[in-house]
């Protein structure tokens, strides 16, 4: 037979390839076993989840499962984005987002030039360690320290009807929701934000503020000319790989804090998923309301990254 | 740095301090006056009269908290998230970050491997998918479903992943020809090596599991499963306290604390184990945020 004949030429090599194999695999088995735990945790929280996303094509009914479900194609987005309310939560959750990310990197800038310019090291140790500590409390704790502080008999007010104003119910008042969630999250975040800052002035070059100072700059010249520049390119790789959280206003912190009154001015994508979805269980409409979302966050984050590798020297691995 | 004598400069400084010293102050006064709170009594919490001082010193809701045997079971249940959930966190972390930091080349399927990880990193489907895969699982209800879920995370296996290869080379390879397996070159030169940053990613494992609450409160049902963050939730957000032994009239006992207080007493109760341990650790979590932070 002609197959026999045109193998037989072929067949010590074959052999070769598979005790190389063979040899390789022995070797590097245990690599293989190493990977497994992860690659399950992978495949059922990272992979498993997306066959969640058809219930959103879907009129999910939890007794019949998302297989036996009917499908109603884009049915849901039609109805979502013909919902007021969808419009809202979108605005709410993109004005929040963006208040948060820009106040933060703006007051953590200034916090770690102001702490650079400290001489003291007990100083800074301890401003340091008392302004990273909230970073460490769950907004359950801090919910709870906010929902007193801004109450009608908590300290915030007392202070103002101690200076002749009138009480604020900051968490019941739709004007000063928003300003409390981004000033809470400051309170929270500033320090712990500032680190990142701390190490690129530490990694400024001690001869390049010689250099100015001999040339006659004074001490405000050096921070604008030497300092500033010295920072200038981790300050825009933060503010790249921060266009991923555009849409995450901080579901901890909104949903301990808000409650229905401020509902138009503060609630946002993911705690509207969780009242439609786990409480009230219209896991249809919610999946909608999530995916909306993962779709745009995934864009923005790979957009994030793309510009950072491109025009940085940022690499995740 | 020379020293600038100047006038102007000394201004800024002394202002500097001044500002600093005041961020300072707006971190901590909250937490001294929610103190002075859980050990006032009920007319001067419910009047609004406490600052800074307890006022009528009273330790009664902090009494009536710890009396409370829902407390100690959702501590246990915590204890328990954290032995199990970090444990297992740091065994999928340094087993998975080992064969990702050798060479495509000596472990075959490599980047595939990558791939997958970093497409993991950089979604997130939301809730409803997630609380889904859980029910699907059977792990509703269990102290499993607060620990196996979080038990793969792509960012720390990353870190752990990017420290692995800082190590030297020569090492590896001296061990490799030497007839040293994977097992034993991981165990016996990249762990100990890695101690400082396998202390870091588990100190962040345990903050992790000590402060989460959402998923007790959505996989967990039965309230004596519950981890403390999820109980302390519904005390101080839900103002909730019918598990408490609340006085039924009337009573002197009465007259010694309030909703406030007892909120405030229960944060404090749960905020004891951060604040003990946390000013001593706080260089271990700053290295942290270093080594995932901008590298080259």
């Amino acid at each position: 037979m002609i197959s026999e004949n045109a193998s037989l030429p072929s067949q010590p090599q074959t052999r070769s390839r598979v005790s190389k194999l063979s040899a390789y695999l022995a070797r590097s088995l245990p690599l293989y076993i190493m990977v497994l735990p992860g690659l399950i945790g992978l495949i059922l929280f990272s992979y498993f989840p997306i066959f969640g996303i058809a219930l959103a094509f879907q009129k999910f009914n939890p007794g019949l499962g998302v297989l036996k479900s009917r499908w109603v194609g884009l049915d849901n987005f039609r109805h979502l984005f013909a919902l007021p309310e969808f419009w809202r939560i979108t605005r709410n959750t993109f004005i929040i987002a963006v208040a948060k990310t820009v106040a933060l990197q703006f007051f953590a800038v200034l916090f770690a030039l102001m702490l650079n310019e400290i001489r003291s090291r007990v100083f800074k140790r301890s401003i340091q360690t008392i302004v990273y500590l909230p970073h460490f409390l769950s907004w359950v704790i801090l919910g709870g320290l906010m929902l007193d502080l801004l109450g009608s008999t908590g300290l915030v007010n007392q202070l103002i009807r101690r200076v002749g104003g009138d009480t604020i119910i900051f968490l019941g008042s739709n004007v000063w929701f928003r300003p409390v969630l981004v000033v809470t999250y400051l309170w929270q975040e500033v320090g712990w934000s500032a680190i990142i800052y701390l190490a690129a002035l530490a990694g400024i070059d001690p001869e390049l503020y010689e250099a100015a100072s001999i040339d006659g700059a004074n001490h405000l010249k050096q921070i604008r000319y030497v300092t500033l520049p010295g920072i200038l390119s981790t300050v825009l790789l933060v503010a790249v790989l921060n266009l991923g959280s555009m849409l995450d206003a901080g579901f901890d912190q909104v949903l301990n804090l808000y409650n229905p009154v401020v509902y138009p001015t503060g609630d946002i994508l993911d705690t509207y998923v969780y009242r439609v979805g786990l409480v009230a269980a219209q896991f249809s409409l919610a999946t909608a309301v999530g995916l909306f979302r993962s779709i745009i966050r995934l864009l923005l984050v790979v957009v994030g990254y793309w510009l950072a590798n491109k025009y940085t020297e940022y690499r995740i691995f | 740095m020379i020293e600038d004598k100047s006038w102007g400069w000394r201004v800024f400084k002394a202002f500097n301090y001044l500002v600093l010293s005041i961020v300072g102050l707006i971190c901590l006064v909250p937490l001294f006056h929610f103190l002075a709170v859980s050990f006032s009594d009920r007319a001067a919490t419910v009047g609004g009269l406490v600052t800074l001082w307890p006022i009528r010193f009273t330790t009664a809701s902090y009494d009536l908290v710890l009396k409370a045997p829902v407390f100690y079971q959702s501590l246990i249940v915590s204890v328990q998230r954290i032995v199990l959930g970090v444990s297992l966190q740091m065994a999928v972390t340094v087993l998975m970050a080992y064969p990702l930091s050798r060479t495509a080349k000596s472990f075959k399927g490599r980047n595939v491997f990558m791939w997958l990880l970093l497409v993991g990193l950089f979604t997130d489907w939301g809730i409803i998918p997630w609380w889904l895969v859980i029910r699907s699982l059977g792990l509703m209800n269990s102290i499993w479903a607060l620990v196996i879920p979080p038990a793969m995370m792509p960012m720390s296996v990353i870190l752990m992943m990017n420290f692995f290869r800082e190590i030297p080379q020569e090492l590896d390879d001296a061990a490799r020809i030497d007839g040293a397996s994977h097992w034993r070159r991981l165990f016996n030169i990249y762990v100990p090596l890695s101690l400082p940053a396998i202390a870091t990613l588990t100190l962040f494992s345990i903050v992790f599991h000590w402060n989460s609450w959402f998923d007790g409160m959505v996989l967990i049902f039965d309230v004596n499963k519950q981890p403390l963050q999820t109980f302390l939730r519904s005390v101080v957000i839900g103002l909730d306290t019918s598990y408490l032994a609340m006085p039924q009239r009337m009573q002197e006992e009465f007259l010694l604390f309030s909703e406030r207080s007892i909120r405030a007493a229960s944060v404090f109760l749960s905020m004891v184990p951060v604040l003990v341990v946390y000013p001593f650790l706080q260089r271990y979590f700053v290295t942290g945020i270093k080594l995932g932070s901008v590298k080259g």
